[in-house]
């Protein structure tokens, strides 16, 4: 799970990780004269809280010296559309900003802390520099990355700590300094490692005038399957569509594309190898669904509802191969959603393994819109066909 | 021959006394792997049919003689459950549940190393798998067994080796194998997470080691860089042939496509394309698409 900026800096805060004095979120411009109270004095930047990178440079962090000012920058930035380099030229809707008080620096720096899976240990991150793009600095300049593999049981070490402030430039004369600073990285170690976080991103970490580290920017991502242990932490899920959020509480991952071809699979391996024949094919998928290893009627059913829901959709392709799951079952399933969603787009399925040939039966028996078909690669070609309205090639 | 289980593999399930436990442990049996026992803390001394179970791993293993076990434990006990089965002993572990966080594989990872050191190599497989399975021998896991077949009938050799991160995709290649008459020495889901216990070239590695499997079946996904690593290892190290399928070519990047390993990280090399390029170079043969897995195959049998 993505958190917001705003989010992430909450969670470092409460592990002592120093962040800017803020006066919260808000979703109106209303609340803003409050939240400046809360700052403290000008001047103030304000920050739209979307999930991309590249915010800066697309105008979507402003910095306002007068009250006046902030009030015209939240107006500008609420229900504005920020296209970023990484969101495409549709852009993402900014629902909310943050109010902070601007910090004054010394300097900029980078740290992170990620799943290496390679070595399968946590692995920190440092550079001496800010604003970098990390990727692009691991190829041009891989000696300027500071490397550290944590101890999933200890964390970080002092010594570990002291060696980066050496790396980083970071090591004072004040003995006081350094021991804050190693502390400011244990806690990031310690919060990674107690939140069950995949990422942890403080960029820029910054040197303030006063010679303490602080968090200007900071992007957490949490593992999902270690939220069982944090039901303290009531934080909305702020990634993905409001679809495929619907998708997740009901036990069936969906992701949304931009084709026509809606596709219903059972397994996740098998649903991108379906997505991938039917490109192959000619044609466009219009999601990735992973029905579960039940597909029962609840959730084949709820799955039709989802895909129906993406207006492009022209047609569905279900592709099912049976394992422990019977066919029949399955047609069974299929055919009592069909009627439940009152489908009205044209529907190909392909069942194999289990019971497969009476599950087809099934389904050509059912004098319903339904084209049933054993074959995988022609399933996907009828698909493509029925979609894009051109017949496909005579299959040999 | 095979990897990992034959005949003489004697199995404990823990968790035998939940839905899916009881359910596959069934299975299992009927397909004929010997199922010795199962473990539900606070219920040994009862039975399972006639499957004896146990309050620990440990009791298990000492009266049963189980030299591998299938995990079923739910999500948030199952890193523990992996722990109890190496410090008993079984040197083959078949974890199913999906969902386990991943700083506890990585915990589970260093505890057995620490294991390993001490008391030799523990075969963990999973999580988040469909376990493994030697046709007419021996299956743990989930996957159908019917779709399995041992023997080539092409020549009396001919035999694949089958090594998978996905589940149902896994079923579909070998069942595309059967019908065209391959035969599958050992076919094994190393599982959709991020961490996993066994990796591609560990498996490819027993593939290479085993005199009965003639080439080796790979079918990876994006995310990640086993498959990357695997090929090395064939360019360097193996005489069988390699061949793999790649899932993922349409998968946007940053998005998590149902398996917790399978994204394609933003700026990174892990995509489908990427990985399809890398494999080639090293010298592996590639399908093209889903459907062209098994006469790929074929193909590269055919040649030899």
């Amino acid at each position: 799970m993505k958190l917001e900026e705003f989010q992430a800096k909450e969670l470092l805060a409460r592990y002592h990780i120093t962040v800017p004095p803020n006066g919260g979120t808000m979703t109106q411009v209303e609340e803003l004269s409050n939240a400046l109270r809360k700052c403290g004095s000008a001047p103030w930047v304000i920050k739209a809280q979307v999930q991309t990178g590249g915010r800066g440079k697309a105008g979507g962090i402003l910095l306002v010296k007068t009250s006046a000012q902030a009030k015209e920058a939240v107006q500008s930035l609420l229900g504005k559309k920020l296209v970023t380099a990484q969101t495409g030229a549709e852009g993402i809707l900014v629902r909310r900003v943050l109010v902070e008080k601007t910090v004054e620096i010394k300097r900029e720096l980078y740290t992170s802390i990620a799943i290496d899976r390679k070595k399968g240990r946590p692995l920190l991150i440092a550079i001496a520099k800010g604003g970098v793009e990390v990727e692009e600095l691991a190829q041009s300049s891989p000696e300027s990355i500071v490397k550290i593999e944590i101890d999933p049981f200890t964390g970080l070490e002092a010594y570990e700590a002291r060696s980066l402030l050496f790396a980083l430039g970071l090591y004072s004369t004040d003995s006081k300094i350094n021991q804050d600073r190693i502390q400011f990285f244990k806690n990031c170690v310690t919060a990674f490692l107690n939140l069950d976080a995949s990422l942890l991103e403080i960029n820029p970490l910054a040197v303030t005038t006063e010679d303490q580290l602080i968090a200007l920017d900071a992007k957490i991502i949490l593992d999902d399957n270690g939220l069982f242990r944090h039901p303290d932490l009531k934080i909305a899920e702020a990634g993905g569509t409001v679809l495929e959020q619907q998708a997740k509480r009901a036990g069936i991952s969906y992701i949304a594309l931009k084709g026509n071809i809606g596709c219903l699979v059972n397994g996740a391996g098998l649903a991108m190898a379906t997505m991938d024949l039917i490109k192959q094919c000619g044609g466009d998928p219009a999601n990735f669904l992973d029905v579960g290893g039940g597909a029962n009627l609840a959730q084949v059913t709820k799955a039709f509802k989802i895909i129906l829901s993406d207006k492009n959709v022209k047609t569905i392709l279900v592709n099912i191969f049976g394992g422990i799951m019977k066919c029949d079952l399955v047609a069974e399933g299929i055919i009592a959603a069909v009627k439940e969603v009152n489908l009205n787009v044209p529907l190909v399925v392909r069942l194999e393994g289990n019971r497969s040939e009476e599950g087809l039966r099934l389904l050509s028996h059912s004098r319903l819109n339904i084209t049933s078909i054993k074959d995988l690669k022609e399933a996907a070609q009828k698909a493509v066909e029925l979609a894009s309205g051109v017949p496909a090639p005579t299959y040999s | 021959m095979s990897i990992l289980i034959d005949t003489n593999t004697k199995v404990i399930t823990q968790g035998i006394t939940g839905e899916a436990g009881s359910f596959h442990t069934r299975a299992c049996k009927e397909y004929g792997t010997k199922i010795v026992g199962g473990v539900t803390p606070g219920k040994g001394g009862t039975a399972f049919e006639d499957i004896p179970i146990f309050n620990t791993v440990k009791e298990a293993a000492r009266k049963t003689g189980a030299n591998a076990s299938m995990i079923f434990v739910p999500a948030p006990f199952a890193a523990d459950a992996i722990l109890e089965a190496a410090f008993a002993g079984i040197k083959v572990i078949i974890c199913i549940t999906e969902g386990i966080p991943v700083l506890d594989m990585i915990r589970v990872k260093e505890k057995l190393k620490q294991i390993e050191l001490e008391s030799g190599k523990v075969w963990l497989i999973g999580p988040n798998c469909p376990g493994l399975i030697t046709p007419d021998e021996c299956k743990i896991g989930i996957m159908p067994g019917s779709i399995h077949r041992r023997v080539s009938a092409l020549r009396t050799k001919g035999q694949v080796g089958v090594v998978s991160r996905s589940g149902t995709l896994t079923y579909e290649a070998v069942w595309q194998l059967t019908q065209l008459g391959i035969g599958q020495t050992t076919v094994v889901g190393i599982g959709g997470d991020p961490i996993l216990g066994s990796g591609f070239t560990e498996i490819v590695e027993l593939f290479e080691k085993d005199p009965e499997t003639e080439m080796v079946l790979l079918i990876g996904e994006i995310g990640g860089s086993q498959e990357e690593e695997a090929a090395k290892y064939f360019k360097e190290h193996m005489t069988k042939p390699l061949i793999s399928f790649i899932a993922g070519k349409t998968a946007p990047e940053g998005k998590r496509m149902g398996h917790a390993g399978a994204i394609i990280e933003g700026g990174s090399k892990e995509t489908a394309q990427n990985k399809v390029t890398f494999l080639k170079s090293m010298g592996v043969h590639i399908a093209p698409s889903p459907t062209e897995i098994g006469v790929t195959v074929q193909k590269v049998l055919k040649s030899r």
